[in-house]
């Protein structure tokens, strides 16, 4: 059943098919990107309460929510990695982790510029913002420990290890909102059924969330390639890609 | 158009230090990420170009060095060589 699987497998199927898909993802994310920005910033409404300073929205729920969609696609490898000893997982994991981290920082820091003229200050240390920033930490480590050992293999296997205990931070971040009492607001968006938001608001933030989605496969896709040279550098296929130029 | 003039989008509603905050360091810290994210790619590219050239290298002078290996010893040893040779040609 799964066997159609087995060839992306192989390091030198998934380099060709992320070079060729490469292209197309970063058409996509900069059209996304630019028209879901352009949207929030000039063509949404002004919230009535916050006023413009609701266009911050746009930016720090994208952003917060990838940091943990990154975080479950990165546990997800490494368990692949660390049952079933699939070593391209690692390549992957150790693609995703600098990406999320970048993304916690985007939702922390933008979540301080909204918090200090809508709560009066830039910084609580409340259930949602603590975890968020727990989240930071857990990235840094990992990768600090991809990058603590020569061996690449036991250098996953190190932060696979972190990465798996991590992700009871998670549904910590998730949950934080309604199981304790916190400053920061509830899930606005992803009450399905009830929306809470209004049509003009919810477009824009629809196509902002593709496009950073989109911008994260991108730069994924990037790193991802390099870490599988990296890792087979010595192989035949890669001598062969990467030839030195004549005549030295 | 939610705004009347280009002051007023600049202006944000009198928010402007925080959104414009917001927004400047996040398409920042992406395009820093996004283009050291390539020059990573491009580095290792070159390491292994650059590896692979020494290696060569190092094959040449392998292969030079067995030469002349080969040229003293056929000095040392002419009839040696001249049998060989002779069996060659025959």
């Amino acid at each position: 059943m799964w066997k159609w699987l087995h060839p992306y497998a192989n390091p030198e199927v998934s380099y060709h098919l992320t070079g060729r898909l490469l292209p197309w993802f970063s058409y996509l994310t900069a059209i996304f990107l630019f028209v879901g920005i352009v949207w929030a910033l000039v063509f949404a409404p002004a919230d009535y309460q916050q006023g413009d300073s609701f266009r911050i929205f746009y930016l720090h729920v994208p952003a917060a929510s990838l940091s943990m969609g990154i975080y479950v696609g990165m546990a997800i490898a490494a368990l692949c990695s660390l049952v079933w000893q699939f070593k391209l997982a690692d390549a992957s994991a150790a693609a995703m982790a600098p990406v999320g981290a970048v993304f916690t920082f985007i939702a922390l820091l933008t979540g301080a510029a909204w918090g200090k003229p809508m709560w009066g200050t830039w910084w609580v240390w409340d259930a949602r913002l603590t975890s968020e920033l727990i989240l930071l930490f857990l990235y840094l480590g990992v990768i600090a420990l991809h990058n603590a050992f020569e061996d690449k293999a036991l250098a996953g296997k190190a932060a696979g290890i972190l990465t798996i205990v991590g992700v009871i931070n998670i549904p910590i971040i998730k949950y934080s909102v309604e199981w304790w009492n916190t400053l920061h607001q509830g899930s606005t968006v992803s009450q399905l059924g009830k929306p809470s938001m209004s049509i003009e608001m919810l477009w824009p933030f629809i196509v902002c969330l593709i496009g950073f989605a989109l911008l994260v496969t991108t730069i994924i896709c990037i790193r991802f390639r390099t870490e599988i040279l990296a890792r087979n550098s010595m192989r035949p296929w890669v001598k062969e890609l990467i030839t030195p130029p004549e005549g030295q | 158009m939610q705004f009347d003039s280009i002051s007023a989008f600049f202006d944000m509603g009198g928010y402007a230090f925080y959104v414009w905050l917001s927004y400047g360091v996040s398409l920042g810290v992406l395009l820093i990420l996004f283009l050291s994210s390539k020059a990573d790619h491009n580095k290792i590219k070159q390491q292994i170009s650059q590896r692979q050239q020494r290696e060569n290298k190092l094959r040449e002078a392998a292969k030079q060095q067995q030469a002349q290996a080969n040229e003293h010893h056929t000095l040392n040893n002419p009839q040696h060589t001249s049998d060989e040779t002779n069996e060659a040609l025959s």
